[in-house]
């Protein structure tokens, strides 16, 4: 009979379970008030973390017909998305009471975009990572158009569903192409099927690859496949922009690993090439793009585009230290990101976000504490030691090395040089140009505080002690390579 | 070859008999709406108005066929067959006998008893739509047009209850094919007087599913998309002659695949109380395909009676009772045969 | 027989979902689409793939391309000048796009013959229903569960666009 393995299926279940409370509390206690479900999702989200320390480290396993994995890998993962999703949540309660009253739905649907990333950093088979990519994309699309009076938010919900529903296609015709020439979606049989050269029509086979690359390089939006991100990025509520370039990137790029580097590996010296192509476009058209920008969420959609770039880097070296460092770059990404959307979200007031980098002028000085926070955020970003950012660059830098990609680690390097202006253009800004206008009192609620200064800490921590949180990104790799 | 021959000659005496039907349905619509209305209805065309069909129908054909200026001509023309054809196509699928030994060959009453039998009926009737939607937009008139487009939105509502309501059924009959449908009512007994046919079995689901089938057919109460009052008539408004005749027919030919299917789903098919449903000789056999033509005929009856009987419904209660009480009532249904069939097990 | 069927419904699939493309009239294009359904449905018979193909056209020709065919007649998308404009500055990449794809299609039909490494199941071809619900039951449970999450989600996410607002929250 069909026996389930109810430990690999414990994280997913926690969140989904978590969902359908968040549901049915807000039939008992409508419209989300005294914000019940912010602190149930609160909750929820520390249970599944949780759940996902006390499963790390056993040895790898994989259940329910071969659909899930339960390695350090898809743990790790999962604790990325959590944190993402519990600092957006930090972040989003005050912000939700501020612009639009917050909505249970709201919550509902940053859990299920969860549950659907979750799903697709475990996926032991194409299939469960196409309807994790689903899940996660549908519930996006409406949180994208959450405010729904606000014509830019409904522009960006509508061209993410489009581009989104482009990318699903080529995404299904790839899985479709491997399917035909594997004879199975298992991400374990495919890597059988191509190791033992059991596979019919070779091109086919890297036909459906090449889809499979180009609907993932949607989803971590790398050029050329990035013409969404600024305007979505611009057009989503501030938190869910946050939320957005954090959980939803990394659990692609989890997935993208997983299958190029695990079920693919053997065929690497036929994407390799195209992948290189790809993360040297991204990094320069990604930072180049954000340098003429004067709206901070364009701009910083620009750079997250840029990073996702550096991540692609990690993914042509494709050795140990390279996977280990993509992980660990996403981690310390999440963290930096969001603190600076929940500064942005900070400084802004209901009518008013705030958004051009011209009106952060004074800042530093008005509002020391947040001024910190987004320098600190800032030049983490920026790459520049001693945060998060330039520990994670030089792990995937050096990998990049060693695995002799020498030209790409160049322009890597050149690319973060260039992003160093615009991202202490903010800083500039905040603090050696003289204010416009009339000070405005920041109103921050305890949990957008919170979030700040967990942000902070998290930045500044990875940066300064990365040990163990490396060694934990060193475990990971064993489940792919 | 033997095969396909044997289903050409069934699929042409089941289309005859259905064509036939049809002309005679709307005698009869029109004999019982004048008993119900004391009148006499039509009665001069032969003895008791029978020939009235043959009159009717030459009438179409003969009249000016007028196809408007302003119409998009190909899909015009389209519409009227795409609309018959699904409202033909449901009954290859449905058993009207058992079997009938023919010149030594042993027979079964049925086109083609597909493995998919059930889902089969769920698509075709899925697709009686298009032609009401394309003869509205087509037509370029705005009566037609909001009876197309009135009627894709509640075919639509109601086709999920259509199809929710039968999983009652197909998780007791374990299969698709309505010919295992029809047997497993023909044997034993429900609570040991009743027979086993699942109007008995699952009252809510026979229910549900002809209220659903009132809303599909578009029959009163549920004709919003022709209500003559608000849209002259609807979607076949800017149709005549033949073409007319052809959305006429659809109509009842619709009618008498939907009371074939409510008389096999719930109530026996060929089944009668009290005959051996193993036993095939001729005479029995033609008494089965008797008792399928006779509750066939009460279904028709049941049509009628409420189109001459019952008001039309305001659009918002159709949609209302579509999704807000029908839908969760076949939920319930298959829930609770979950259950049923969980704890007899 | 069914050598000639195939390439019967094949071309009708393949030449009505050119027509689809071609079309300028949005409701010819979505009554195209709805032939390469039909197309598409009589292969799966071809296949002996029954469920599948009731599916097909109860789910999409029976649902989904009516809604399509409702959005169109009730926002009267007869003629699409506006469409035409934008759609012509990329037909250049498309073809190029499309032909690389043919390129590659071919080669891959080219080089070898078109038979799939799955040993043919025959369960599935005297019992497909059966088996087709059971595999839906046991090896397939998980995915099919999370597509009924899915499901769910896409249907609050459409409450939430469209609910009408309260008027406290406004």
């Amino acid at each position: 009979m069909f026996e389930i393995d109810w430990n690999i299926l414990l994280p997913s279940l926690v969140v989904a379970g978590l969902v359908l409370v968040v549901l049915c509390v807000d039939i008992i206690r409508p419209d989300n008030k005294g914000g019940v479900s912010g602190y149930l999702s609160l909750l929820g989200v520390g249970v599944a973390i949780w759940v996902s320390l006390s499963l790390w480290g056993r040895s790898p396993t994989h259940g329910l017909g071969g659909m899930l994995f339960l390695d350090n890998y898809a743990l790790f993962f999962n604790l990325i998305i959590l944190a993402g999703t519990g600092l957006t949540i930090f972040v989003s309660t005050g912000f939700l009471e501020r612009e639009e009253g917050g909505r249970s739905e709201y919550y509902l649907l940053i859990l299920a975009a969860t549950l659907g990333m979750m799903l697709m950093a475990a996926g032991a088979d194409l299939i469960v990572i196409f309807l994790g990519i689903e899940l996660m994309s549908i519930a996006l699309y409406i949180l994208v158009g959450f405010f729904r009076r606000r014509t830019d938010s409904n522009e960006g919900s509508m061209k993410y569903l489009l581009l989104g529903a482009f990318a699903t296609g080529f995404l299904l015709y790839g899985i479709a192409l491997v399917y035909g020439s594997t004879g199975t979606t298992n991400l374990r049989e495919i890597e059988l099927a191509v190791a033992q050269g059991r596979v019919y029509t070779h091109p086919m086979l890297l036909g459906g690859v090449a889809l499979l690359i180009v609907g993932f390089a949607f989803k971590v939006s790398a050029v050329p496949f990035h013409m969404w991100a600024p305007d979505v990025y611009q057009g989503a509520p501030t938190a869910i922009t946050g939320f957005m370039s954090a959980g939803p990137k990394a659990a692609a790029f989890a997935a993208f690993f997983r299958v190029m580097v695990a079920s693919l590996g053997d065929l690497s010296g036929d994407w390799s090439g195209a992948i290189w192509m790809l993360a040297a476009l991204t990094m320069t058209v990604g930072n180049l793009g954000a340098l003429s920008q004067r709206n901070i969420k364009r701009m910083l959609a620009y750079s997250s585009v840029a990073h996702a770039g550096y991540v692609l880097v990690a993914l042509v070296a494709a050795n140990e230290r390279g996977i280990a460092g993509g992980v660990f770059y996403l981690l310390a990404y999440a963290f930096m990101n969001i603190g600076a959307f929940a500064v942005i979200v900070a400084l802004g007031r209901k009518g008013d976000e705030n958004l051009e980098i011209s009106g952060y002028a004074g800042v530093g000085f008005r509002h020391p504490g947040i001024g910190l926070a987004m320098t600190l955020f800032m030049v983490s970003l920026a790459g520049l030691p001693p945060t998060a950012g330039f520990f994670g660059k030089f792990q995937i830098f050096s990998a990049a090395v060693e695995a002799g990609y020498i030209w790409l680690t160049v322009i890597g390097v050149l690319n973060s040089l260039v992003s160093v202006y615009f991202y202490l253009g903010v800083v500039v800004s905040m603090y050696m140009r003289q204010p416009v206008g009339q000070a405005h009192a920041v109103s921050m609620t305890p949990f957008a505080r919170v979030a700040l200064l967990t942000a902070s800490l998290g930045t500044l921590y990875i940066g300064l002690a990365p040990t163990s949180l490396l060694q934990m990104a060193r475990q990971t790799v064993s489940a792919l390579l | 070859m033997d095969y396909a021959l044997e289903s050409l000659i069934k699929i042409a005496i089941v289309l005859g008999v259905i064509i036939t039907t049809v002309a005679y349905v709307v005698l009869a619509e029109r004999k019982v709406s004048a008993y119900i209305q004391n009148r006499l209805g039509p009665n001069r065309v032969g003895p008791w108005g029978l020939l009235q069909p043959l009159a009717d129908g030459l009438k179409f054909i003969l009249k000016e066929d007028v196809i408007p200026n302003h119409v998009n001509k190909a899909i015009y023309l389209i519409a009227p067959a795409a609309i018959l054809v699904p409202a033909l196509m449901g009954f290859a699928v449905v058993p009207f006998g058992d079997t009938l030994m023919v010149v030594g060959r042993e027979v079964q009453l049925i086109i083609s008893d597909a493995d998919i039998g059930v889902l089969y009926i769920l698509a075709v009737s899925s697709l009686g739509v298009y032609g009401v939607v394309l003869g509205g937009w087509a037509s370029n008139n705005k009566y037609a047009l909001m009876g197309g487009v009135r009627a894709s939105a509640q075919m639509i509502s109601y086709e999920l209850s259509l199809g929710l309501s039968l999983i009652g059924v197909l998780m007791i009959a374990e299969s698709l094919k309505l010919s295992d449908v029809v047997n497993l009512q023909a044997t034993g007994t429900v609570l040991g007087v009743l027979p086993a046919w699942f109007v008995f079995n699952q009252p809510i689901a026979c229910l549900v599913f002809m209220v659903s089938v009132f809303a599909e057919t578009n029959r009163l109460p549920f004709d919003l998309p022709e209500a003559e009052q608000e849209l002259v008539a609807g979607y076949h408004a800017e149709y005549s002659s033949m073409k007319f005749a052809m959305f006429f027919m659809a109509e009842y030919a619709h009618m008498i695949t939907a009371s074939a299917l409510i008389a096999t789903l719930f109530f026996g098919g060929w089944h009668l109380p009290g005959v051996d449903p193993t036993d095939s000789s001729f005479a029995l056999s033609v008494l089965k395909v008797l008792v399928f033509a006779v509750k066939t005929a009460f279904f028709l009856f049941v049509f009628i009676w409420v189109r001459w009987t019952v008001p039309r419904f305001r659009y918002d209660q159709v949609m209302r009772l579509g999704w807000k009480y029908l839908l969760p009532l076949a939920l319930l249904n298959v829930l609770l045969t979950g259950l049923y069939l969980t704890l007899n097990r | 027989m069914e050598t000639a069927v195939f390439y019967v419904l094949a071309t009708i699939a393949v030449a009505s979902a050119v027509l689809l493309v071609l079309f300028r009239n949005p409701v010819y294009s979505a009554l195209s689409l709805v032939a390469t359904l039909f197309a598409v449905a009589g292969l799966f018979v071809l296949l002996n793939a029954y469920f599948l193909a009731a599916v097909q056209i109860i789910v999409y020709a029976g649902a989904v391309m009516v809604l399509f065919l409702f959005v169109i007649m009730l926002l009267n998308l007869g003629h699409s000048e506006a469409l035409e404009s934008t759609v012509g500055r990329y037909r250049l990449t498309g073809v190029i796009f499309l032909c690389a794809l043919l390129v590659a299609q071919l080669t891959a039909v080219g080089t070898r013959q078109l038979r799939g490494p799955v040993a043919e199941n025959e369960a599935l071809r005297t019992e497909n229903v059966q088996t087709l619900g059971k595999l839906l039951y046991t090896d397939f449970l998980f995915p099919f569960e999370v597509a009924s999450i899915i499901l769910l989600v896409a249907l609050i996410g459409v409450v939430v666009l469209v609910k009408r607002e309260t008027p406290e929250t406004t």
